[in-house]
């Protein structure tokens, strides 16, 4: 070897960034090819929107606004819960179609193989984002607080989508056959319920809304109402009142657990 | 050389070998997967690993690929540490799994350019070699469709073409033709032998007799994660005695010749554990 140690890194480097490249593109020729599949992925939200916003959307009373103003920023943040579950269905099918077991007998890193999941995951929740958005801008609702904020809230979401992704590669390695996926599909729903998505805490027995408050996802949920200037419908309490600061934690934690976990899980499948 | 005499010795003196396992073990929590495996395979030979479902031909090709690190011993494949150094002997190996191990989405000309990206090939590379991979396997008609709608042997032929993207010196084939009905296993053989007449040296895993007698230039019998007898077929039929291969048909003498090493028959109609 003539190449110095810092021109190998380099060149592992740039060699890792095109696998991952590659692998992301792997998944986006996924969509093109079952387009059916991620179009009834994108509609099942919108079709969400138009069950609780309208159906059940008149019998909601929020204080200071319009409930699709609620609703909107709530099913933002449960649409990035969504592409939890689809991970784990995708890792799994991998495992069980032997996918992943070729491309790990080729000189393809952990961390390439890892992060094209994770960017293909970043790119789907931002169509995730899009159709959203764009569901909302018809129903009425609007964001009030400038563009600059909107877009900070938009992040926040992504940031969250990132933490769920390591939890889905987790999960998805975990459970290894698309059935046991089926599970995950279930605990997504309690999940996305016990939370600030739909109907404020306060409106849950103590217990229970103690728990939508400290869920994740309502801190999200919560954090971009604020950015957007939307209704929050939420007494005042510490976690309402550090949002933004939970929305920020929340997914650094569940990374700092999870990314290992999934790594490590992906190691394991060598030994 | 007989087999028995070749055990120890560095790795570095062993010249002319293709594949050189020496005492290869694993141990999974409930059970011994390999016991003192050892096996050698001189370059450009095809080598039959026969052995019942649990014996550890999995175990020994998922370790001898670099997908499964092995609790101790020492292995070279193509001239390459798999242990020390498994990015390098990944440029130089090959492989077919049990499953199809393709992207059934994407279409098979799809697949095969992934792989040569991911085999570092530069994309205009990547996209040659796939077209001549898709005709040398005769998947050009099939090219752009989804792998969903191709039969067992197009996929076992697809499979085989993604492994054989950079023309490794070594090929490993695991059960190559399980679970594929007559006429596919006729296809896969025809593509094997083929291949093996391009000087590649071939692992070839089989519980069935038949596939090993048709394709291998020797026979490794595995029993309980060992590797308890190896040579030629004609050899190994020798090692039962002469009365009775006189009086036996071929093919049905490897079964004979799998019972008097194992102590017991071989399980051909079972369908396949994980090992």
């Amino acid at each position: 070897m003539t190449a110095t140690p810092t021109a190998t890194t380099a060149g592992a480097m740039a060699g890792s960034l095109r696998d991952t490249v590659t692998l992301t593109g792997r998944i986006l020729q996924h969509w093109k090819r079952r387009p059916v599949s991620i179009v009834l992925g994108l509609l099942f939200p919108v079709l969400m929107v138009v069950m609780f916003g309208y159906l059940f959307g008149g019998a909601m009373a929020v204080p200071d606004g319009h409930y699709m103003d609620y609703l909107i920023p709530g099913m933002l943040a449960l649409t990035m819960l969504f592409g939890l579950e689809a991970m784990v269905v995708a890792v799994t099918t991998d495992t069980a179609k032997g996918v992943i077991e070729r491309i790990r007998a080729m000189p393809v890193t952990t961390t390439a193989i890892l992060a094209g999941r994770s960017a293909a995951d970043l790119l789907n929740a931002v169509v995730g984002i899009t159709v959203m958005v764009a569901t909302g801008l018809i129903v009425g609702w609007t964001t009030n607080r400038g563009t600059l904020l909107a877009l900070a809230g938009l992040g926040l979401l992504l940031w969250l989508r990132f933490a769920f992704t390591w939890i889905g590669i987790y999960l998805g390695l975990m459970l290894k056959t698309p059935e046991s996926a089926v599970a995950v599909q279930v605990l997504v729903w309690p999940v996305g319920f016990l939370s600030s998505a739909f109907v404020s805490p306060d409106t849950m027995p103590g217990w229970l809304g103690a728990i939508a408050t400290w869920n994740p996802l309502s801190a999200t949920a919560t954090a971009i109402r604020d950015l957007f200037g939307n209704p929050s419908w939420n007494a005042h309490n510490w976690a309402t009142g550090h949002s933004v600061a939970l929305a920020l934690a929340w997914p650094a934690v569940l990374t700092v657990i999870f990314l290992p976990l999934a790594a490590r899980q992906y190691r394991a499948l060598g030994r | 050389m007989p087999y028995e005499e070749r055990a120890g010795g560095p790795p570095a003196s062993r010249g002319g070998l293709a594949i050189d396992a020496i005492d290869l073990r694993k141990r999974y929590k409930d059970a011994v997967a390999l016991d003192g495996f050892s096996l050698s395979v001189t370059a450009g030979t095809v080598c039959g690993l026969l052995g019942p479902n649990g014996a550890g031909k999995t175990t020994a090709v998922r370790i001898l690929t670099t997908l499964l690190a092995p609790d101790s011993g020492q292995a070279l494949v193509a001239g390459c540490d798999v242990v020390a150094d498994p990015r390098t002997a990944r440029y130089r190996i090959g492989l077919v799994g049990q499953n199809a191990s393709v992207d059934e989405i994407l279409s098979g000309r799809q697949n095969l350019i992934m792989f040569g990206k991911l085999y570092h090939l530069p994309t205009a590379s990547a996209r040659d070699r796939a077209d001549a991979l898709l005709a040398q396997f005769d998947l050009t008609d099939a090219a752009a469709q989804s792998v969903a709608g191709y039969s067992g042997g197009m996929r076992r032929r697809l499979d085989l073409a993604a492994s054989l993207i950079l023309a490794p010196p070594v090929l490993f084939l695991d059960e190559p033709t399980t679970g594929l009905d007559p006429r596919a296993r006729i296809e896969t053989w025809a593509s094997i032998k083929t291949l093996v007449g391009c000087g590649t040296t071939v692992l070839l895993t089989t519980q069935y007799l038949e596939e090993a007698d048709q394709l291998a230039d020797q026979i490794a019998v595995i029993d309980a994660g060992r590797v308890v007898a190896q040579g030629t077929p004609d050899e190994l039929k020798a090692k039962v005695g002469p009365d009775r291969v006189e009086t036996v048909t071929r093919k049905p003498s490897l079964d004979e010749v799998f019972l008097h090493l194992t102590g017991h028959p071989a399980t051909t109609n079972q369908p396949m554990e994980a090992a």
